[in-house]
């Protein structure tokens, strides 16, 4: 998958660094920003209500 | 014949390999989606919601008409005399209905120290507005008024507002502020309870339907740490209010307690 990826980068091997780290920055945003918050409901340990 | 059969088998390792190898960077990823997932939620919602807090606290300063707050004098190291008996003002005001979702208070605990960034007050408690401060369970009392006003709040995640609910100590403060007043509460006691039990944020707690004669006002948080297994609650009782025009509360001061003793030795101090 990473080997596949990285071997369909173009350019040479700094313009391909860069665009991984890109690439990287971009799929951790979309956790932060949206994943991650539809899953905290999910998980135990934010309840504090008593319902 | 032979080297044709080599050629298959060749291919074949190298077809295995590559699904063993999928696999592997697909389990690699997932543990580390599973890590940010912890850092987002452990580091990410604090950063997020101390500012989104600190910004609706600044909101509701400015709509009130408050002028900006001198930081508190650093506290001494001496115990404090005892406060004067706060004055009368005579029945707290009422405090008008909060629309769901907004803020319309500022929840102060001394106690939890200098550093401890006063919460907005959200009028309900789903999750996402908990990302906002502490939320007012509806129906429940408003400030000041006869019964008991319940506050939901995060102790760990999303800015952790009762991150220290377990230091308090009866007789701490816990100081709401409105529009035009402060409410000063003082601690009475604590318990632990499953989280089915609605009864804690009854007019009377753990008294479902009895007719309230007190001014209260509870804390739930989440109990242990990090788990949602029970629910941590702390009671208080109304002692005073004051106007926003009379200035801040006496109540407000930092408890002398709190300050950083030598091993404990803070009686000394004033002994013989």
């Amino acid at each position: 998958m990473y080997g596949w990826l990285w071997g369909h980068l173009p350019g040479p091997l700094v313009v391909r660094l860069l665009t991984a780290l890109l690439l990287v920055a971009a799929v951790v945003a979309v956790l932060f920003l949206w994943v991650f918050p539809l899953a905290a409901p999910l998980v135990p340990f934010n309840d504090n209500t008593v319902e | 014949m032979s080297a044709d059969l080599r050629a298959v088998e060749v291919s074949r390792g190298e077809r295995v390999r590559a699904v063993v190898r999928g696999v592997g960077e697909v389990l690699i990823t997932a543990g580390l989606v599973l890590l940010l997932f912890v850092a987002w939620q452990l580091w990410w919602t604090d950063v997020e919601a101390n500012r989104a807090q600190a910004a609706i606290t600044d909101d509701l300063h400015e709509l009130w008409g408050d002028e900006a707050r001198k930081p508190r004098p650093a506290p001494t190291a001496e115990p404090a005399e005892p406060p004067p008996p706060p004055p009368d003002y005579g029945p707290p005001p009422e405090v008008p209905d909060p629309e769901s979702g907004s803020a319309f208070g500022i929840v102060h605990v001394p106690r939890f120290g200098a550093d401890f960034q006063p919460r907005p007050i959200v009028e309900g408690t789903d999750l996402a507005l908990l990302e906002d401060g502490v939320g007012h369970y509806e129906k429940t009392a408003l400030p000041g008024q006869v019964g008991n006003v319940a506050l939901a709040g995060h102790r760990v995640t999303y800015g952790r507002p009762f991150n220290l609910i377990a230091e308090l100590v009866p007789g701490d403060a816990v100081v709401l502020e409105t529009a035009d007043a402060w409410f000063t509460y003082r601690m009475r006691s604590s318990t632990i309870v499953t989280p089915e039990r609605v009864d804690v944020v009854a007019p009377v707690p753990e008294q479902p339907g009895a007719v309230p004669t007190e001014r209260l006002l509870t804390l739930t948080a989440c109990h242990p740490m990090y788990s949602a297994r029970e629910r941590f609650i702390v009671y208080s009782v109304f002692e005073s209010w004051q106007p926003k025009s009379a200035g801040e509360p006496a109540s407000l001061a930092l408890p002398a307690s709190a300050l950083p003793a030598p091993d404990g030795s803070t009686s000394s101090t004033t002994g013989e």
